[in-house]
């Protein structure tokens, strides 16, 4: 292992700690904001599968819903 | 024409193909910088390699500034046209934001310790930036502790006056005595950093711009989801 690039010329501890810090701060937010989305989407599919025939095509009236639904089928694909 | 338009964006947003794409490019950006960054690029001929955490820091102040900015531009539009795809945009746009002032303050004062000798110092430069850290943190709270329609207009107004913070970080460096070095980099004339160190840079802005648009998609997702939940709700 090239000891090098830990070592940095003695700077390693600050350039290693200023990037593990970006990326584990990329890596929360991430995993934040996924949570949340698949939170919300389950609720979006349970709401929508217990719709009638006649409130899901007025549902589907909406493109966005429309979209929502198809990114659900391919989920489950 | 314009909601057949609006109504085209949306779904493009929405996809999930969309979303994957933009992932995908970062995990690629993000690879080529890091590897530029931390091992390519040279070290500096006075900073030595502490130099490497500016790949990391000014890309990040550069995002949280543009993210402000825009989402300032948006409160304006939500102001003067009631325009709700604005707020859930600027509402989208906030978190990536907070986070990249948040890394480049962090970072800053990592990268002061071996530069300056301190962790920190009250320079022009650095307190712009913790009161930009500021605005954005009561722009996200006024979402949190508000109902919707009056956390629509306190955080417009609040990113509104916040903009006024944006030139001072900007122009800081060139209006008071500071401990940071005027920019290297210029739109409008020749930049004095050296190609070796551009590349990667650029690399990691790239990385940074994508990772806050692939939040941005997911967060405006997750605002849409909620809108049409309740949509559901009603039918």
């Amino acid at each position: 292992m090239n000891l090098d690039l830990l070592i940095m010329s003695g700077y390693g501890l600050y350039v290693w700690s200023a990037f593990i810090f970006t990326l584990f701060n990329f890596f929360v937010l991430y995993k934040i904001t996924s949570k949340q989305f698949d939170k919300e989407y389950a609720k979006f599919v349970k709401k929508y599968n217990s719709l009638n025939q006649n409130q899901i095509t007025l549902a589907n009236k909406q493109s966005t819903n429309r979209t929502f639904v198809r990114t659900s089928v391919a989920h489950k694909i | 024409m314009l909601s057949l338009i609006t109504e085209k964006i949306k779904t493009i947003l929405i996809s999930s193909k969309f979303r994957n794409l933009i992932f995908i490019l970062f995990l690629i950006f993000l690879s080529l910088g890091l590897f530029e960054s931390l091992v390519i690029s040279p070290k500096d001929y006075l900073q030595s390699d502490s130099v490497r955490i500016m790949y990391v820091h000014v890309p990040s102040a550069w995002i949280s500034l543009g993210i402000f900015t825009i989402i300032s531009l948006l409160s304006l539009g939500v102001l003067i046209f009631k325009n709700k795809n604005f707020v859930l945009i600027s509402k989208s746009l906030a978190p990536s934001g907070f986070i990249f002032n948040l890394i480049a303050l962090v970072t800053g004062s990592i990268w002061g310790k071996p530069t300056w000798g301190t962790w920190w110092a009250w320079d022009p430069r650095i307190t712009s930036m913790l009161v930009l850290f500021l605005f954005y943190f009561l722009y996200l709270l006024s979402w949190k502790i508000f109902d919707k329609n009056k956390a629509s207009t306190i955080s417009s107004y609040i990113s509104i006056i916040g903009v006024i913070n944006v030139p001072i970080i900007k122009y800081s460096v060139d209006w008071w005595a500071t401990l940071h070095q005027p920019s290297s980099i210029n739109v409008l004339s020749e930049s004095t950093i050296h190609s070796s160190m551009l590349i990667p840079l650029f690399l990691m802005t790239a990385a940074f711009a994508l990772f806050s648009a692939l939040i941005f998609l997911m967060k405006y997702n997750v605002e849409l989801i909620k809108v049409k939940n309740k949509g559901l709700n009603r039918i």
